[in-house]
């Protein structure tokens, strides 16, 4: 990129200025915060859910998460937990994938995981609230 | 300014700059090791996330699916990775309150810094441990 036949009579700096080199601000290190101090809060209940859930058997489970509060508080969990790991996740293959193709492919495959696992129990959820 | 290396496209082209010493190079600290450790139960929680969509689907499709479950959660190996994961949480948890602080600007000194590692050390076992004391008086285990 600082290549000298670059034709752009722009400066590095006048690149990075503004957004940065990624174009993108300072969004995900936002988010990975707001996630991260939402599930500081929901921790306590969730753990509260899990415990309240051990020994029971399928029928059990699904009563107890037919619960509006419990559906809500899972669904929020797992919506921020999903966000926070997604852009976790794109840091570490940032950081430790050089190759340009298998990190773009590397970065596309870890937003298809979080977005299939966070979809598939929200459905779970949804499902069992609604008592189908 | 380096000439151009002709063998390389220009977009990976670079100029070589004076670059920081390496991890080798300093002396291993704790917060250096927890930083490691951080990312590492990051990376755990990731793929621990499959254990918790496997769990909520299971329950969602029926009492066949939810035994299967609940036969790898009793099961020993079962109960290491949960267990793991526990702690994995807990410790990701304190160690990322600890990034909070930071972020807000507080917690550089020496004494703050190596307190606060410690903590999330410490706390991320107790932690766990209290949760499981909590799971085994409540229903005799996973």
């Amino acid at each position: 990129m600082n290549a000298p036949k670059s034709p752009s009579m722009r400066t590095p700096l006048a690149r990075v200025r503004s957004l940065g080199s990624s174009h993108s601000g300072t969004s995900d290190f936002w988010r990975q915060r707001v996630t991260a101090v939402a599930m500081t809060v929901l921790i306590v209940p969730v753990i509260v859910v899990v415990l309240m859930l051990i020994g029971s058997n399928q029928a059990g489970a699904k009563q107890i998460f037919s619960s509006l509060p419990i559906a809500i508080i899972m669904l929020l969990f797992i919506v921020a937990s999903a966000w926070h790991m997604k852009i976790g996740m794109q840091v570490v293959i940032e950081d430790y994938v050089h190759n340009e193709k298998i990190k773009l492919a590397s970065v596309m495959a870890n937003n298809f995981f979080c977005i299939a696992v966070a979809l598939a129990s929200i459905y779970a959820i949804l499902k069992m609230s609604s008592g189908v | 300014m380096q000439p151009a290396n002709p063998s390389k496209p220009p977009m990976t082209a670079r100029i070589e700059r004076p670059l920081s010493p390496h991890l080798q190079t300093y002396r291993w600290t704790l917060t250096m090791a927890l930083s490691i450790v951080h990312r590492a139960t990051g990376v755990a929680l990731y793929f621990g996330t499959l254990l918790l969509a496997w769990w909520l689907i299971a329950a969602a499709s029926g009492p066949g699916a939810y035994a299967n479950v609940q036969a790898f959660t009793g099961s020993i190996i079962g109960k290491l990775i949960v267990f793991g994961y526990t702690w994995a949480l807990m410790h990701h948890l304190l160690s990322g309150l600890r990034h909070l602080v930071w972020d807000l600007g507080y917690g550089f000194k020496a004494s703050e810094r190596e307190a606060m590692t410690w903590g999330a050390l410490i706390g991320g076992v107790s932690l766990t441990v209290l949760v499981w004391i909590a799971a085994y008086a409540i229903g005799g285990g996973r």
